[in-house]
């Protein structure tokens, strides 16, 4: 008994040192690699995943890195992850200020995905959302210098809706207006064509993933404007009438500013009554 | 291993001629370098027969082809693939069913290539020392790449998986992955003797699981004739599955019934007394035995 035993239980010894040694190896492998991978799920804000495609954590499960999307894609703006970019190892991305999206109508990337990481229930392109514009830059955007530059909004394929260009009195000539590019985060499709066109050096529209670039408003926010309508008039006691310590005869409306033409009211010829200092003008 | 200074082969070759001696061989590099080819006819001729990489391939906008592995692993993290992946890992599994799951790795897999190369040059420069990690350590790798997968919520192997690296990097760009590879290269050159392939790869672990059940074998109708030359398991990448099988142990078929025989070949070409053929794991009688099998001479 003890002549077969003996043997045995120094087998078994060596069978549970190299089970332990394998067993560390492969550990220490595995949390390198998982270290690794939880790293690359940090996607830089410069790399864009195709229309359709899921969020980022879920992507980098989905995706099975076979490059059916970079081929199907017919302006070839799609690459591959490689190994030394900090973006998981072989999935599709672009580069906005390279190529940007052209947001094909049949969506082309989506139908060649096999394994839905890229959302076959997208089937209008411009409900994608691959990111959102931002204008990241005022002090080097040429239209809040001024200027009619003008691009972003032109090439934008969602024109109108995605960015538009809203006045605004230019306080710098007084006299000119500014047309200031602004995205509208429910059309944007962040194609990346804007950022693309961007004349600047250094873009200053520039198309970032959407939790970069969206912000939130807490749950509990109302907007009060919106509350007053939906309820078809105000929720709160009327406000008094704010009185102003105007002079005798004189009359301040907001957004009018001030005026001289006497109250309905007012016996008229009263507005000659004016102080000397506010006729200004008649002088 | 040999005291002999005759190359493994030497006799088949003389007793064969030179393309009998290699007929499996050269089949084999014929596959592994076609399918390099016709993957990479689309990227550089724009002859697109087929598109993607051994992860899916799409032939002719008909055939879905997937690798079971890899669905494996997204399903792990709690993803469900679309229809066409799942068809083609259907259509992959079946294939290597009948075939033999690690043929995948003789016969397909672009690492092959590279491992067999830096085993030819470790032969020829007489590098003898090998590191010791046992065979099964595949194995766990493989359930390591499952956990890595189900903990990190993405399937984390990709990011380093030299298969699909440098299968992908040929048709989408290599970028760094030349350097994981020349370190597989260099690893089973001067650290171990069919160091990747052999003990670590669980890509092969995969496989060899998928196959455990497959048809196709390497039988040894004639194992009697064996006149323990030993160039067969010179040859074999993973020596260990003939001798069961050859030398009748413990009553084992003369079939090489386990599942990491890769079905290359080799040792068909390599055996002058044409022991081995390639045949189905139900017909195990089909030459019969001169006299009772020879006992194993240890």
């Amino acid at each position: 008994m003890d002549n077969e035993t003996k043997p045995s239980a120094a087998a078994r010894r060596q069978f549970l040192a190299d089970t332990a040694r394998m067993a560390c190896g492969v550990g220490l492998l595995g949390l390198g690699v998982g270290l690794y991978a939880k790293h690359a799920k940090a996607l830089p804000p410069a790399a864009l995943r195709p229309p359709g495609a899921l969020a980022e954590a879920e992507f980098s499960a989905a995706c099975i890195r076979c490059g059916l999307c970079v081929r199907d894609c017919p302006f070839d703006i799609l690459h591959l992850a490689k190994p030394e970019e900090p973006i998981s190892t072989g999935t599709p991305y672009f580069v906005a200020r390279q190529l940007p999206c052209e947001m094909c109508e049949d969506i082309p990337c989506v139908k060649a995905c096999p394994t839905g990481a890229l959302d076959h229930a997208l089937t209008d392109i411009n409900k994608s959302k691959m990111g959102l514009a931002v204008l990241v830059d005022h002090e080097t955007c040429l239209n809040f210098l001024g200027l009619r530059c003008d691009i972003c909004h032109r090439v934008c394929p969602v024109i109108d809706k995605a960015i538009t260009l809203d006045p605004l009195n230019n306080p710098r000539t007084g006299k000119h207006t500014l047309f200031l590019p602004v995205v509208h985060s429910e059309h944007c499709t962040g194609c990346g064509k804007c950022e693309k066109a961007c004349p600047t050096e250094v873009a200053s529209i520039k198309v970032l993933p959407l939790y970069m670039a969206k912000g939130q408003l807490s749950t509990h926010y109302r907007l009060g404007w919106v509350e007053k309508e939906k309820a078809g008039g105000s929720l709160v006691a009327p406000e008094v009438e704010h009185r102003y310590n105007l002079p005798e005869g004189m009359q301040y409306e907001h957004g009018k500013g001030l005026s001289s033409s006497p109250p309905a009211d007012a016996p008229p010829g009263s507005a000659t009554g004016l102080p000397k200092a506010l006729q200004g003008d008649k002088l | 291993m040999s005291t002999t200074p005759l190359r493994p082969g030497a006799e088949a070759i003389v007793a064969k001629g030179w393309l009998a001696a290699h007929k499996w061989l050269l089949l084999r590099r014929s596959s592994q370098l076609g399918i390099l080819l016709l993957f990479l006819l689309g990227p550089w001729f724009g002859i697109w027969i087929v598109k993607g990489n051994l992860n899916f391939s799409h032939t002719l906008n008909f055939l879905p082809l997937t690798d079971p592995y890899i669905i494996l692993q997204s399903l792990v993290t709690g993803q469900l693939p679309e229809k066409l992946a799942w068809t083609g890992a259907a259509i992959v599994l079946a294939f290597y069913l009948l075939v033999g799951g690690r043929s995948y790795c003789s016969w397909v897999c672009p690492v092959n290539l590279l491992t067999d190369a830096a085993y030819w040059l470790r032969v020829r420069l007489g590098i003898k020392g090998s590191a010791h990690i046992s065979r099964p350590t595949r194995y766990w790798v493989l359930g390591m790449t499952l956990i890595a997968a189900a903990m990190t919520g993405s399937i984390a192997w990709e990011m380093v998986n030299p298969v699909s690296m440098m299968h992908r990097g040929l048709f989408f760009g290599l970028g760094l992955a030349w350097a994981v590879l020349l370190a597989v290269f260099l690893f089973d050159l001067f650290v171990m003797r069919h160091g990747w392939c052999g003990h670590l790869c669980p890509v092969g672990a995969f496989y060899n699981l998928v196959g455990r059940l497959s048809i196709l074998r390497v039988q040894l109708p004639q194992r009697a004739a064996c006149n323990d030359c030993m160039d067969c398991f010179a040859v074999c990448p993973e020596p260990q599955v003939i001798r069961p099988a050859l030398k009748s142990i413990k009553g084992t078929p003369p079939l090489i019934l386990d599942a990491n025989c890769t079905n290359c070949g080799r040792c068909i070409d390599v055996c002058s007394k044409d022991v081995f053929v390639f045949g189905s794991r139900f017909s195990n009688t089909v030459a019969p035995i001169a006299g009772a099998p020879q006992a194993a001479p240890k």
